[in-house]
């Protein structure tokens, strides 16, 4: 640990980034490589582009929504600080218990990473998944086989379950009273190596 | 109900032990002389065996039906006492009973029996339902588990036994360290039945579930390889042990476990093939499942691997591509056998548990022995997970927690498998055969009744993490395949290689290659899975729709020939007291809407069956658009429950009282948006994308002011390649369909430009089950029948010009 917090001194917020996530040091050196090799001219800065390189992610189908999460809107380019905090939300929860100097909610927790999950369906950042923006991630996972309608119903469907104000659109609170029931933790975490 | 079923039993009881007697007095008769013809005789000794089985059968679950009655009206046993227990008990009145009669114990529960007729149909129920996903992702710590720890749970007792055999603990005993060391391998593992069935009722959340049940499962491997290993080792004598015969004895273990597994997933593929083939003999296809389930228990058990294993995974593999293939009401059958195959089992091994205990012939006693196992199973077991758990959480993404592990401890059961082990020692080998056969059973009872008695309170006492009751929403459904696709992207961008992304590569390879091979290619179009429970939903509720019209008395209208007019009336009906300016007949009066009372029938899916052939295109089409109208709005959903008896849905009436009346809501709203001019299209094809240029083309030069005629052309926002041809598309001959849109769509329109689908392209159905799947003839004029457009001709206007150009 000690011979990496000196390898740290090259990495921008290294420091800072060590506190504010929850990531331990030889977690971020290897993001920070993996950030240079994302980056592919080298100008420190990461541009939709470049995320765009990373293989399969074509194929996924939210792959576009999730490149958009890294970048809001108004942002056209994404530093390593930026980078880490993000991943930073699919930590487990409990490795930044012993964080002390924690400012505010942690990026990890379970309204942190359910922040992170709304934000994939709001685009717009209204606050409000609206029935449009449910459809297009509903027409994004589902499928060539599903008719335009039977999304349309689906959709609507899952807005009636959700939505208790009645206002047709599912907020952040709605929104998370019906993920209650989900084990968030378990769903939303992947190992970082060191 | 408890007076008959009781008399019943004792009917039956002695009945059994009257056979036995009876068996004297026939033979006797035999031999005497015939004097004349005997007009009936008495044939006992004739049906004797098969007579027996069955009336075992009989009682098992008579006393299982009559026990539920008495619990059923007394909650506090069941909630206290598992089922399990009370089978044991009550197998030890009946034991006392049979007893008393024959003064010997005829029906004891012999290993035979036991591993090749009632242990191969629980194993596979468990195997068929078993959650594969949640099951895969804990597969490294089940292993672990399964495999160290119940290596560490024999050996720690054998060796602390033999220490204390030493020490003198036990008195005069001949048992050798061998012996002391096969003892301890066959009570070493977690049992799968008991596991089951002490859990069934605690409802533990998945993932502590899913460890006790897997390690239960997957420990086979282990206890066949320790079991075979040590007798081995006891009929060769202590000197020929070497380090040859050690390092067969490992080698043993991976054939046995890898093997047992490997022909369990060859036989599961084996009967996806099967079903994927048998279009046509759809009634016995159900019953591949279970021969070539038992196939492969016996083919495992043939070439000496492990049977467990074999079926277990036999019916992991299988169950994905059997619920794709065949048709739904042979998997509704093969799921209900399964349960009642399985929960027979299970009854009948608890009672022959208890009943096996009362035979003196067997009884040993030896203080120190049994209450030093007891003590030893109990505290090696806790040792065990929790040094495993320490290990596993430095490696696990989400760790164990502390109180999950206490669970997780007290929840090694020793079952009927343990039994079945110790009375297939051989005497002559193992002097004390006896004595540790009433040692397995004592801890057998020990597991069962009383930790299963005080595992509940455990549970709440400890405040378990309990698994979700509720349905699962559709929200959360589609949220938690968001989750899936979310983390496959983030491994991407981190550069991380992860367990989702294996998943996803397996997922990749399972749906490019192996459904290819393996599922019909009519399922495979189906197999999205949000999609298949929308389906799932629809059918639902087609079903509630179907037995609400049943109930009200007025389904002719699905029956009949000349359906049309009676399904306006059916809808006259509802609407007349809500619209009665549109509907002409409003002289039928039933009254408020009401909802559906009753819980679905089972008589409805026949009814569906009947409906569909024996009806003209016509009545078909208009009993899709029947379906068609009303399966928007479902709330049920299927879930893993691990429970014996209980898998269906539940039936909430509430719920769908509910569904009744949104769809009434809508249906009116729809009404009234539809009476403001909104036509129907005019063509309905096989080809959507083909002729949508055609409907343009045809929907801008109609315009007119005639109702029927009006132009509307409505446009759908396709998407390239969205939405597969259907088949089953239906012409626009029901006049409902063409009015009725649901509100959203309707909204759609209003608010956002977007055209909203056309009634054609609302008119598609889902995929339905397979005999709804036909062609439709195309409409060729496109004259509306709509009797209500027809009725409003004057009414009507032309809709707004801009809607007819806004851009999809």
């Amino acid at each position: 640990m000690g011979s990496n917090s000196s390898n740290m001194n090259h990495i921008p917020d290294g420091q800072q980034l060590l506190q504010d996530t929850g990531f331990s040091a030889a977690q971020i050196i290897r993001l920070y490589e993996r950030f240079e090799f994302l980056d592919k001219d080298n100008t420190g800065h990461l541009r939709p582009e470049d995320l765009e390189t990373v293989p399969d992610l074509d194929m996924n189908p939210i792959g576009a929504r999730i490149i958009g999460a890294f970048f809001p809107p108004g942002k056209e380019t994404l530093d390593f600080g930026s980078f880490v905090r993000i991943l930073a939300h699919f930590l487990p929860a409990d490795s930044n218990r012993t964080r002390a100097g924690a400012q505010q909610e942690p990026a990890n927790s379970t309204t942190g990473k359910l922040r992170f999950a709304f934000q994939l369906y709001d685009q717009d950042r209204d606050g409000k998944i609206s029935r449009d923006e449910l459809l297009q991630v509903l027409r994004s996972m589902l499928g060539l086989q599903v008719t335009e309608e039977q999304l349309q119903c689906i959709a609507e469907r899952a807005i009636q379950e959700a939505d208790a104000d009645k206002d047709d659109a599912i907020s952040f609170d709605e929104f998370r009273k019906s993920l209650e029931k989900v084990d968030i933790d378990h769903k939303m975490s992947i190992r970082f190596l060191r | 109900m408890r007076g008959s079923g009781y008399a019943h039993l004792w009917l039956l009881v002695c009945l059994i032990s009257g056979s036995k007697s009876s068996l004297n007095h026939s033979e006797h008769g035999h031999d005497s002389i015939i004097t004349g013809i005997p007009i009936v005789t008495f044939k006992w000794h004739h049906v004797e065996a098969p007579y027996i089985i069955v009336l075992w059968i009989l009682v098992a679950g008579l006393e299982k039906y009559s026990f539920l009655s008495v619990i059923e009206s007394n909650h506090h046993v069941t909630n206290v006492i598992p089922e399990s227990a009370l089978l044991i008990c009550f197998g030890f009145i009946l034991g006392g009973i049979i007893w008393g009669a024959d003064k010997q114990q005829t029906f004891t529960l012999t290993p035979t029996v036991f591993f090749f007729y009632l242990l191969p149909q629980i194993i596979l129920d468990a195997g068929y339902f078993m959650p594969n996903k949640l099951f895969f992702s804990n597969m490294g710590a089940i292993l672990v588990y399964a495999v160290i720890g119940t290596c560490w749970n024999a050996a720690s007792l054998g060796l602390s036994l033999w220490g204390c055999h030493m020490g003198g603990a036990m008195g005069d005993l001949d048992i050798g360290l061998l012996q002391y060391l096969l003892f301890g391998s066959l009570i070493a593992a977690v049992d799968p039945v008991a596991v089951i069935a002490v859990f069934e009722q605690v409802h533990v959340n998945e993932v502590l579930f899913i460890m006790v049940f897997g390690e239960s499962l997957l420990n086979d491997g282990v206890t066949v390889v320790l079991f075979n290993v040590f007798d081995a080792f006891v009929s060769l004598g202590g000197p020929k042990i070497n380090a040859v015969e050690i390092i067969k004895g490992i080698i043993s273990f991976f054939v046995v476990a890898f093997g047992g597994s490997l022909m369990g997933f060859v036989f599961g593929l084996l009967i996806s093939l099967v079903t994927r083939c048998t279009k046509n003999i759809q009634v016995i296809e159900a019953g591949f499942v279970f021969v070539l389930g038992y196939l492969a228990y016996l083919t495992a058990e043939m070439l000496s691997l492990s049977a467990i294993l074999s079926i277990v995974f036999c019916g992991m593999c299988c169950q994905k591509y059997i619920n794709a293939n065949m048709d739904e009401r042979s998997v509704t059958t093969v799921r209900y056998v399964m349960k009642v195959l399985a929960n027979g089992s299970e009854t009948i091994v608890f009672v022959f548990l208890g009943i096996s205990a009362i035979d003196k012939s067997i009884w040993v006693w030896n203080t120190g022995f049994i209450l030093l196992t007891l003590l030893f199973i109990f505290v090696y077991r806790i040792i065990g997970v929790f040094f495993l758990t320490w290990i596993l959480n430095k490696f696990r993404l989400v760790p164990l927690e502390f109180i999950d592990q206490v669970i997780m401890s007290y929840g090694g059961l020793r079952g009927a498998v343990a039994y079945g082990l110790a009375t297939m020692l051989d005497e002559n080998k193992i002097k004390e055969k006896n004595l540790m056969v009433c040692t397995t059973l004592i801890v057998v009872y020990f597991t069962v009744i009383l930790q299963g008695i005080t595992m509940k309170p455990l549970v709440t006492w400890l405040k378990v993490k309990r698994a979700a009751v509720t349905e699962l929403t559709l929200i959360e459904k589609v949220q938690n395949k968001a989750f899936d696709h979310m983390l496959v992207a983030i491994e991407d961008i981190s550069g991380q290689i992860g367990h989702n992304y294996m998943r996803d590569k397996w997922k990749h390879f399972e749906e490019n290659w192996m459904s290819r091979f393996l599922m019909k290619p009519s399922a495979r179009k189906n197999r999205d899975h949000i999609f298949s429970v929308f389906h799932q939903l629809n059918l639902k509720d087609a079903m509630s729709y179907v037995a609400e019209g049943e109930r009200r008395g007025s389904l002719e209208f699905v029956r009949n020939e000349s359906a049309i007019v009676d399904f306006k009336k059916k809808f006259g009906d509802e609407y007349s007291e809500v619209m009665p300016d549109i509907m002409a007949d409003t002289s039928d009066d039933h009254g408020a809407v009401s909802a559906v009372g009753n819980p679905v029938p089972s008589v409805s899916l026949e009814m569906h069956e009947q409906t569909m052939n024996g009806m003209r295109e016509t009545d078909d089409v208009n009993s899709h658009h029947l379906l068609q109208q009303h399966l928007y709005k479902g709330r049920k959903q299927h879930r893993h429950r691990y429970s014996r008896s209980h898998f269906e849905v539940n039936k909430d009436e509430n719920e769908v009282q509910e569904i009744f009346q949104r769809t009434m809501r809508s249906r009116l709203e729809s009404f009234k948006s539809a009476k403001m001019g909104v036509a129907p299209p005019k063509h309905i094809t096989k080809h959507p994308k083909k002729d949508q240029q055609q409907k343009f083309s045809e929907g801008d030069s109609a315009s007119g002011p005639e109702a029927s005629g009006n132009s509307f052309p409505m446009r759908i926002s396709y998407k390239a390649g969205d939405g597969i041809e259907n088949p089953a598309f239906m012409p626009d001959m029901d006049p409902m369909s063409q009015v009725q849109i649901p509100p959203w769509l309707a909204e759609a329109e209003l608010d956002s430009g977007m055209v909203a689908p056309s009634q054609r392209a609302q008119v598609r159905l889902p995929w339905t089950p397979s005999n709804l799947r036909r062609l439709a003839p195309l409409r060729n004029s496109t004259h509306s029948t709509d009797s209500f457009m027809l009725a409003d001709a004057p009414a009507a206007h032309k809709p707004g010009g801009p809607r007819g150009e806004s851009d999809p």
